[in-house]
């Protein structure tokens, strides 16, 4: 005898909300948290560096992979949509843009590395490339560990859509939040790091 | 089923849109950040417009704009969390261990001779 699991579909009746569904957002909160003591730790770090180096980084390729994130929240959020709307064949070719987006951001962020490894500056070179690599490296396995979950989706994890519709479209769902917040990190870490 | 249909169908819209208004914003924080503004305005122009495209993020998105209490009040409880954590810095700057407090000691010793 198997024991479901409850309010995976439907709402609790005295939360209105899926167990998934708060599930996530407290995670999304302790994640507010994490990077909220990295951005403490930044503002600590700049405001007792007696100069701050600016020009270090490349703008055009930070806002390069602004615009690939801001696509991939666009694609995420659309192949939720498409499965609220019942095309499968819409949500498949949504979550593989994302996938693909999101491949596209690490690609980049590798060629911004190496070029930063390439002329020496390491973590250990400055402080400034010390809380870049931490805040940078922090969210790019961030970036990972979505793209291992729209894999997931992607290949295994879709036969769920068959058996049970409902639960796949609130497991997007909540893969979409987790993206959406990926995204509204960078949001800021872009002008923070790249542009002030 | 289908009026719920036709509120998603309302929102892809807004959505595209959203979508459209954050590549914009981001051209914009660039642009401003070539002007070469001094750096006390540049930081609050640019966080100003990222708080903009995080609330539409944050809204449209992820559905904040028509959530449940539960989730309103986990984040109340976060923001708080995250304003004192943003706080911390001023602490430091508060934090006088290891600073001299009788510097003008000898001095006062040696009026008193």
């Amino acid at each position: 005898m198997s024991m479901e699991i409850p309010y995976i579909v439907e709402e609790r009746p005295d939360t209105g909300l899926t167990n998934g569904k708060l599930g996530i957002w407290l995670f999304l909160a302790s994640e507010v948290m994490l990077f909220g003591a990295l951005f403490s730790t930044y503002i600590i770090l700049r405001m007792g560096a007696p100069e701050w180096p600016h020009g270090e980084l490349n703008v055009w390729l930070g806002m390069a992979n602004t615009f690939i994130l801001i696509g991939s929240s666009v694609t995420m959020v659309m192949a939720w949509a498409s499965l609220k709307l019942g095309d499968w064949g819409k949500h498949r070719l949504y979550l593989l843009g994302t996938f693909l987006l999101s491949a596209a951001f690490l690609v980049n962020k590798y060629f911004e590395y190496a070029s930063h490894w390439a002329k020496g500056e390491l973590p250990s070179h400055s402080t400034f490339l010390a809380i870049y690599f931490t805040l940078t490296g922090l969210h790019g396995i961030h970036i990972l560990g979505g793209m291992v979950v729209m894999a997931y989706f992607l290949g295994p994890g879709a036969k769920l859509y068959k058996k049970n519709p409902g639960q796949f479209t609130n497991r997007i769902e909540y893969t979409g939040l987790y993206w959406h917040f990926v995204d509204l990190v960078w949001i800021f870490l872009f002008p923070v790091l790249y542009l002030l | 089923m289908h009026s719920d249909q036709e509120s998603i169908k309302k929102t892809v819209r807004a959505y595209w849109m959203i979508g459209a208004a954050l590549f914009v914003f981001t051209a914009v924080t660039v642009a401003v950040n070539q002007v070469h503004l001094a750096v006390p305005m540049a930081i609050t122009v640019a966080l100003i417009i990222a708080t903009m495209k995080g609330s539409m993020v944050a809204s449209v998105f992820m559905h904040l704009s028509h959530e449940r209490k539960w989730i309103y009040g986990a984040l109340i409880l976060t923001v708080i969390g995250f304003l004192l954590v943003m706080a911390l810095p001023m602490l430091t700057m508060a934090d006088h261990i290891g600073t001299p407090i009788h510097v003008a000691a000898p001095a006062a010793e040696h009026a008193g001779h």
